[in-house]
């Protein structure tokens, strides 16, 4: 298994810094924005994008979604629902930032996006990724991102507050 | 057909199962708390309640359940009379698995039909209540509530006495079982009548003696039929011996938890206002019951497909 | 009937003189010759290879549910005595619970008539004790004595009347017939499915105690003593039944019992899998009981094994516990299972299988005979260690509710002899 770092923890820290930027940019204002980390590895990018916008700008609230039970491949492979969802306000004309460490094919955003529809009916939903590394399989694609990354279907990509390593190994696809 | 997982009873299932299901029913419960508390999980599969005795709630619970979870919903809900005067139970079962079935829920009026419907058919089997031995959702849904209601996952040292006929009783049965797997400590708290012959769990005829101690008090409904029997006296010597009354509720303590499985008989094992005592979590029972069968039924169709665990 | 001229070669005779290496010439229904080393004729007999077999006295059943008339889709005589047969019996007692009851001529003789037709062993129906099995009136005892009856039952259930059983054994006594008992006491097993024990309390399944044996077992033992009429008590369960009867024959009292394959080898613990084929009356009890049963075989506190072979059709154990009817086969596998559960010899087995129950049937004459040259030749041969398992599919008996499948069984009819005649020859049944 060959590990390979492209990303530092001082890497990320700028990348949510610089997404957190564009988010307040994007919504003048904030108004009903709320961010909403995907389970699992979107919930601490959530939050750490969330603590940046407030020290910015203002406290917006944040939350989580477990999309687990809207996925496409359940009865394909094992899907166990990682964390109890917690979506702090209504989202009827809410403006949803979902959150997720790494897009890949997408399916787990539309899930996501499903999920967000039984809360209510948002006004817009925008999505913030840290890594985008191709390979999409639905129509779907990033409002922000912190770092494009071309990944082979052989590697997957870790990524943490420590950073983003990409792993080559013949596992099957991280989706 | 046997190497299938079931969900028929709590001993059957397993600690970590159980512990597992908890955690499961939990995010159910938040899904039902949603605005529009239905998840597509389950679309496609079909679900089919198979009751051989009457019991509205719980089939409406295990419809409501599979339906919030997007599976389609048969119900056959038959005396068990009728079923004898042509069709055979198996020929009743493979008739329906023809249909395509997914998922039996079984409620019969005796112990062991679960058991016996999974050797003739490939779906998986949910007992929704046999006879006197297991109604293992229920014992879920009672953990939950529990759980939910102390804020803790931990049931050590959790003292629960259950009141009432506990012979003729699934509930006790199962309720017994899932939380002294849990580390609880359980009484059974009966005339020596209304007791199993070989009883493993620790009873006593004496209500009065732990009322004021214990963390949760689980009255079980008495069937008005047993009364003025062989089994207990008539008039009002049970309600006078094993009731939750007045004097007694006020004897509970203020932090301990009254669960009662429903249908209660008023007046008979009750006779406050159960709306009126604090301690009372019999509405979130009925409440968590549709998220701990959306948790059976994931768990058995979804999360694994039924697929052997590895 | 035709006899066949028979010389049976190789084989191991036992019977109440012991084991010896000995050939066993039959002609017309008879042992004609016995000698080492016989010179076969082939021309003239047919020679069954006996060789490292045991051959003795053809089993005797006190206890076997033939169904016919009424409950043909179970079995029928001719299927029970094919299973019967290659279950090495050459005589079988019917029990009366048919349908109608044999409770009359017409009925009685209608089931040994049918037997003799079939032609594979003694069929010798029993008679119960009450008309219908009502436990009201009684039967004309006198009557079916006088077309063969000897043993009388209400088997299925108990006479629950203690003044009408009184009556019946002062009655049947003088005229030298036998009851036998199914031993319950009826108020204290309602709605029973398995022993009352930890089992039953875990599984939620009604209960039938122990004592409610026990208490009838009492009860004819003390009737026995006041009228001084023999009793046979039927498929003891229990532990404490082995001791009340054990006690009764030290006091000197005409009273006999039999125990099942079933009870001195399964448990009520095989309930739990919920399977209504371990339902049966009297239930499965503990090991206790079993090891107590047991030692009442070895100890000759029970005098046979008899199977109560009780036939079902397969859709009528499909059935919810409370509805399926109680019992299961045993003619077939009534020798494995004895054999792998008893530890003791082949003289004792004869005894329990074959010359204990023809005694208590009234069948001596002719059957549990010693092996020697003038006596009816109704044989059994037997691979005494052949290690095998029931196949459900391949019984002769028209119903498969047998609770061995996958357990082991050891010893297996090879031949059977009835009459002179080799019915079942090479585990075949040779019509």
């Amino acid at each position: 298994m060959n590990r390979k770092q492209v990303l530092g923890p001082e890497d990320v820290r700028r990348a949510v810094t610089r997404m957190a930027h564009e988010i307040i940019e994007r919504n003048r204002g904030l108004d009903g924005v709320v961010i909403l980390g995907m389970q699992r590895g979107g919930v601490w990018l959530a939050e750490a994008l969330a603590g940046e916008v407030s020290r910015i700008e203002r406290a917006v609230p944040a939350g989580s979604i477990d999309a687990s039970l809207h996925r496409d491949d359940i009865a394909i492979r094992p899907v166990t629902p990682a964390a109890v969802s917690d979506v702090p306000v209504d989202l009827d004309d809410a403006c949803v930032v979902l959150v997720d460490d790494v897009l890949f094919t997408g399916r787990t955003v539309k899930a996501a996006l499903d999920a967000v529809g039984d809360y209510g009916r948002p006004r817009a939903v925008q999505l913030a990724v840290l890594v985008d590394r191709g390979h999409r399989e639905l129509p779907i694609r990033p409002d922000f991102v912190g770092k494009n990354l071309p990944t082979s279907l052989a590697e997957s990509v870790e990524v943490s507050v420590e950073g983003v390593v990409i792993v080559e190994a013949t596992a099957g696809a991280d989706v | 057909m046997s190497e299938r997982r079931h969900f028929r009873s709590i001993a059957e299932v397993g600690v970590d199962s159980v512990r597992r299901l908890l955690d499961l029913t939990d995010h159910m419960a938040e899904v039902s708390r949603r605005p529009n508390p239905k998840v597509p999980a389950l679309r496609g599969r079909t679900v089919c309640n198979l009751f051989f005795e009457d019991s509205t709630r719980t089939r409406m619970s295990f419809d409501t359940a599979a339906k919030r979870l997007s599976a389609d919903t048969m119900t056959l809900a038959v005396g068990s009379s009728s079923v004898n005067k042509g069709e055979s139970l198996r020929d009743t079962v493979e008739t329906l698995s023809a249909m395509g079935v997914d998922a039996f829920v079984v409620r019969h009026r005796t112990a062991g039909v679960p058991w016996q419907i999974s050797g003739w058919t490939d779906a998986v089997v949910v007992n929704a209540g046999d006879g006197w031995h297991a109604h293992p959702t229920q014992a879920l849904l009672d953990a939950y509530t529990i759980m939910n209601r102390r804020g803790t996952k931990n049931f050590e040292g959790l003292s629960v006495a259950i009141v009432g006929d506990i012979r003729h009783s699934r509930v006790a049965r199962s309720v017994t079982e899932i939380l002294t797997m849990l580390g609880a400590t359980v009484t059974h708290v009966a005339p020596r009548t209304l007791l199993p012959p070989m009883n493993p769990t620790p009873s006593t005829h004496a209500l009065d003696d732990l009322i004021g101690s214990v963390d949760v008090l689980y009255m079980l409904r008495i069937q008005t039929e047993r009364m003025g029997t062989g089994l207990v006296p008539g008039g009002s010597e049970y309600t006078d011996r094993f009731a939750l009354t007045p004097s007694r509720a006020r004897r509970l303590r203020p932090d301990s938890l009254v669960m009662h499985p429903g249908p209660m008989n008023r007046g008979v094992e009750i006779t406050v206002d159960p709306s009126e005592l604090p301690q009372s979590v019999i509405t979130a029972q009925v409440t968590n019951g549709i998220a701990a069968r959306m948790a059976v039924l994931f768990d058995l169709l979804g999360s694994t497909a039924g697929l052997e665990e590895g | 009937m035709t006899l066949d001229r028979l010389l049976l070669t190789g084989g191991t005779v036992v019977d109440g003189g012991g084991e010896r290496r000995l050939d066993v010439r039959i002609a017309d229904g008879v042992i004609v010759e016995i000698g080492v080393a016989l010179d076969a004729d082939p021309a003239l007999e047919r020679v069954l290879d006996a060789q490292g077999c045991i051959v003795g006295p053809g089993f005797v059943d006190l206890h076997t549910h033939l169904r016919e008339p009424g409950m043909t889709e179970a079995e029928t005589i001719a299927t029970g005595s094919a299973a019967a047969a290659l279950g090495g019996y050459t005589a079988v007692v019917a029990m009366p619970n048919t349908d109608p009851t044999q409770d009359c001529v017409e009925v009685v003789e209608f089931v040994r008539n049918r037997g003799r037709e079939v032609g594979l062993c003694d069929v010798r129906p029993s008679g119960s004790i009450t008309i219908g099995r009502a436990g009201v009136q009684l039967t004309p005892f006198s009557e079916l004595a006088a077309v063969g009856v000897h043993l009388f039952t209400d088997d299925g259930s108990g006479v629950q009347d203690a003044g009408l059983m009184r009556r019946a054994l002062e009655y049947a006594g003088e005229l030298g017939l036998l009851l036998a008992q199914h031993c319950e006491v009826a108020a204290m097993t309602h709605g029973a499915v398995m022993h009352e024990g930890d089992c039953c309390s875990h599984l939620g399944l009604p209960g039938w105690p122990a004592l409610a044996e026990e208490l009838m077992v009492h009860r004819d033992i003390e009737l026995c003593r006041l009228t001084g009429s023999p009793v046979h008590l039927l498929h003891l369960s229990t532990a404490r039944s082995v001791e009340l009867v054990r006690a009764a024959k030290a006091d000197g009292l005409p009273v006999t019992a039999e125990a099942t394959p079933h009870h001195i080898s399964l448990t009520d613990e095989a309930l739990r899998a919920f399977d209504a084929r371990f339902k049966v009356n009297p239930p499965l009890r503990t090991m206790a009981d079993v090891e107590a049963v047991r030692r009442g075989l070895l100890d000759g506190a029970i005098d046979a094994v008899a199977t109560d072979h009780a036939p079902h059709p397969a859709h009528a154990k499909e059935r919810p516990l409370d509805e399926a009817p109680p019992g299961m086969l045993g003619l077939e596998t009534a020798l494995g299972v004895t054999r792998k559960v008893l530890d003791t010899n082949w003289q004792k087995l004869f005894e329990l299988l074959s010359t204990g129950p023809a005694r208590i049937a009234g069948l001596a004459d002719a059957h549990g005979r010693p092996v020697e040259v003038g006596e009816p030749a109704n044989l059994v041969v037997i691979d005494p260690d052949v290690d095998w398992e029931v196949d459900p599919g391949g019984l002769a008996s028209l119903s498969n509710n047998t609770p061995y499948i996958g357990m082991g069984l050891r010893s297996r009819v090879r031949h059977t002899i009835f009459h002179g005649r080799a019915v079942v020859i090479d585990r075949e049944v040779n019509r």
